[in-house]
């Protein structure tokens, strides 16, 4: 699988952001719930973050389906990880563990 | 057998779990990306199951929609799974 150029790209985006989500939408404009929460609990912990709109771009949009092992989005990588989906994500961020990951993988945390 | 029926008997056979409630939540998410006009597309899962001692979140879900591809590809568009232990939910 390491010539499939989705898998390429998606490696790319991983590694070139120390926080990167695959999302429906934007941060700005999220088109789906589950997205839009992920995005509010990355803002709320104050970290960058990068993201790609799988809504726009099929080949992602299937391709990370399959890169991740994981049938939905939104799927959260930090530093090169899969970390989870929106539950996981919901549940680390309300058992605090969220924002002790990000610190433990010296992730920097700007107040929100 | 409709889908939320499937997904119980999916997830009873292979982990037999301590408990499991399984809701269509299709409803709240009609008109939004990825919901039909029959509905079926969205569901939530609790599942508690001592099988879960020792495994990460993502390992512990991983596992719930493994069981699930046939769902996955005919339609089922959303699928929360809170997968407990025993010991988490007492």
């Amino acid at each position: 699988m390491s010539d499939n150029p989705v898998n390429e790209r998606i490696k790319t985006d991983i590694a070139q952001n120390d926080v990167m989500l695959f999302m429906k939408g934007t941060p700005v404009f999220p088109q789906c719930g589950f997205s839009a929460a992920v995005v509010q609990i990355l803002n709320h912990v104050g970290v960058k973050f990068g993201s790609a709109d799988v809504l726009v771009d099929p080949e992602i949009r299937d391709g990370i389906k399959a890169f991740t092992n994981w049938p939905t989005v939104p799927q959260l990588y930090v530093k090169g990880e899969f970390v989870g989906g929106c539950d996981i994500i919901r549940e680390m961020f309300e058992a605090g563990e969220l924002e002790q990951m990000f610190d433990e993988k010296g992730v920097a945390r700007e107040a929100a | 057998m409709n889908r939320a029926e499937r997904i119980r008997s999916a997830i009873e056979s292979a982990i037999e779990p301590d408990s499991l409630e399984v809701t269509d939540e299709s409803h709240l998410h009609a008109g939004h990306a990825g919901a039909q006009p029959g509905g079926e597309t969205h569901y939530e899962v609790t599942v508690v199951s001592s099988r879960f001692s020792g495994q990460s979140r993502v390992a512990r879900q991983r596992s719930v929609y493994a069981l699930l591809g046939n769902e996955f590809s005919s339609g089922l568009h959303a699928l929360s799974v809170r997968a407990l232990t025993p010991e988490e939910v007492s």
